[in-house]
């Protein structure tokens, strides 16, 4: 894709202090989850209290980084940038070993061949000199097609 | 079962009167102009003076962002009317765009209020102009951006819009249920026959099966036909204390129950299943509040932003099987005007124009009523049911004629 100018794109977060651990971390290939070390509880995203028990003593846990596709969709139309250089891609919701769901994308997979449910590992994706990203494939394919910058 | 430890407390509330501006795609109005068009037609229409109104509702309040998602908030048309309120609501969290109607409902049965001013007013047809959709992404489409709170878990994925969230939504629900897009058809199909008989309708051409399959997709399962079209319009409705209302100009239209519910996480993808969606809870508990059953229900006005939430509101409402929707709705036989259960007989959003929640609750009135001209139900609807919204933000009303 096209370089865009920091001012005309819409995809890069604002990391606060609770989240900032989950970008760095990102950087460095380890997908992060949070988990609360009095109920047990793993979840997404990150935040200072478990949304289960509201204990504050959670901690950092590096995700197995496989998990299913519980959903997706290809968007063949987005006008806003920088989306519209990517078009078509797959926007997708994972189901993580570990419990929680997240928002992704789903790379290296015809479209056709996408399947719910399908078993699907992390690999990251920068999408500006500062992000990184966690997106997943399906389990078993190599890195050809479906680029997500 | 009806619990009847406690009152049902809105059945002490009426629709008694509506009103509804110009609807177009770019008007070329002043958007308060066109809200007080809607706002003194309903109270016009119930038989009311302005005088008369001492409570004012409205969905989201003021905002300046997405373009044209809000003409007016509650204090614009207080002042624009010189109103006197006991009591008055807006504001974007609450049960969709018909919580500020249930807010109403509640506070005409509490003594608030007599007669509530409800009143929903887009002009996102001129508001993005020739831009599209992607204009109504936060920043408006120019400037610095930088995605927090829930936007941090959602922008960086390339996914910014309820459209995108809503069709992952369809996808899961097509996973478990084996719905496909030959059977969601029928929801646009539908509401294409009905806007066509609507003087109001935006979209009018006549629609087939291939014109849906054939038309470009926008983010799979949904096409440009599974998406509502932006537009210019005001919506208002009376809601009045029901002992204040026997007198006057129309029979009311008694508010039976309310479903205002959401027990899962309140987020567009932490909620427990996503193959529904606060509705679920919702519809769950406007059928605790009435003895009344799904099978009363004789007609239905729900929500489509996009075509998979009137399917996914049958559901809830109980009016099919928890992912029957697509066998229910397949042919078009069941929902037409002349069905087992007629469904958004003013074309919906999809082809009547995004009025935003308020317009379902204006036809069905309209309906109820025997004032649909040429798009009139054939028989006589006694009891209907009012839906709106998606995700984390669901309302619903059952209505019946007092």
């Amino acid at each position: 894709m096209t370089a865009v100018p920091a001012a005309m794109r819409f995809d890069l977060p604002a990391p606060d202090a609770t989240t900032q651990p989950f970008w760095d971390a990102c950087r460095e290939g380890t997908l992060l989850i949070k988990r609360c070390t009095d109920c047990g509880h793993a979840f997404y995203y990150p935040r200072p209290f478990c949304p289960r028990c509201w204990s504050e003593r959670t901690e950092w846990e590096a995700a197995n980084g496989t998990g299913t596709l519980y959903t997706y969709s290809v968007i063949e139309q987005n006008d806003l940038p920088p989306f519209d250089a990517r078009v078509p891609y797959v926007a997708a919701m994972v189901q993580l070993a570990e419990g929680p769901r997240l928002m992704t994308n789903l790379v290296g997979v015809d479209f056709d061949a996408i399947r719910v449910d399908m078993a699907v590992t992390v690999e990251f994706r920068p999408i500006s000199d500062e992000v990184t990203i966690p997106v997943f494939r399906p389990i078993g394919t190599s890195d050809a097609a479906g680029t997500v910058a | 079962m009806t619990s009847t430890a406690n009152e049902i407390i809105e059945r002490r509330a009426c629709i008694s009167g509506i009103g509804q501006s110009d609807v177009g795609r770019r008007l070329g109005r002043d958007p308060m102009e066109l809200t007080l068009d809607a706002c003194l037609g309903a109270i016009e229409h119930a038989g009311l003076t302005v005088a008369d109104i001492d409570g004012l509702s409205t969905y989201p309040g003021p905002m300046t962002s997405p373009p044209g998602f809000s003409a007016a908030g509650a204090y614009d048309v207080m002042d624009a009317l010189r109103l006197n309120v006991g009591w008055y609501n807006g504001g974007l969290e609450t049960s969709g765009q018909l919580g500020s109607v249930i807010n109403a409902c509640l506070a005409v049965a509490s003594g608030l209020a007599n007669h509530v001013l409800c009143f929903r007013s887009v002009f996102e047809g001129s508001a993005q102009g020739v831009k599209g959709r992607a204009s109504s992404m936060p920043g408006g489409g120019g400037g610095s951006f930088r995605a927090s709170g829930f936007m941090e878990w959602t922008l960086p994925f390339s996914a910014p819009s309820a459209a995108i969230w809503i069709a992952m939504f369809a996808q899961r629900h097509f996973h478990e249920y084996g719905t496909t897009r030959e059977q969601m058809a029928w929801i646009a199909i539908n509401a294409r026959r009905n806007a066509q008989v609507n003087p109001k309708g935006i979209y009018r051409d006549p629609m087939s099966m291939d014109d849906y399959l054939n038309a470009r997709m926008i983010t799979t399962p949904f096409c440009l036909y599974d998406c509502d079209v932006p537009c210019d319009g005001a919506t208002a409705v009376i809601v009045s204390r029901i002992d204040r209302a026997r007198d006057l100009r129309n029979r009311p239209l008694r508010v039976e129950a309310v479903g205002s519910a959401i027990h899962g996480r309140p987020s567009w993808d932490q909620f427990d299943d996503l193959s529904t969606m606060a509705n679920r809870d919702a519809g769950a508990q406007l059928w605790t509040r009435t003895d009344l059953r799904p099978s009363d229900v004789q007609m239905l006005q729900a929500y489509d932003g996009f075509s998979w939430l009137t399917m996914s509101w049958m559901e809830a409402l109980g009016l099919c099987e928890v992912g029957g929707s697509g066998p229910f709705i397949e042919g078009g036989e069941r929902i037409a005007r002349d069905g087992i259960l007629p469904l958004n007989t003013h074309g919906g959003q999809l082809s009547g124009g995004r009025l935003h929640g308020y317009g379902f609750l204006h036809e069905a009135a309209v309906q109820m009523w025997g004032e649909g001209g040429e798009r009139q139900i054939p028989r006589d609807v006694e009891v209907g049911a009012v839906a709106a919204g998606g995700g984390n933000t669901c309302g619903c009303l059952l209505l019946v004629k007092e």
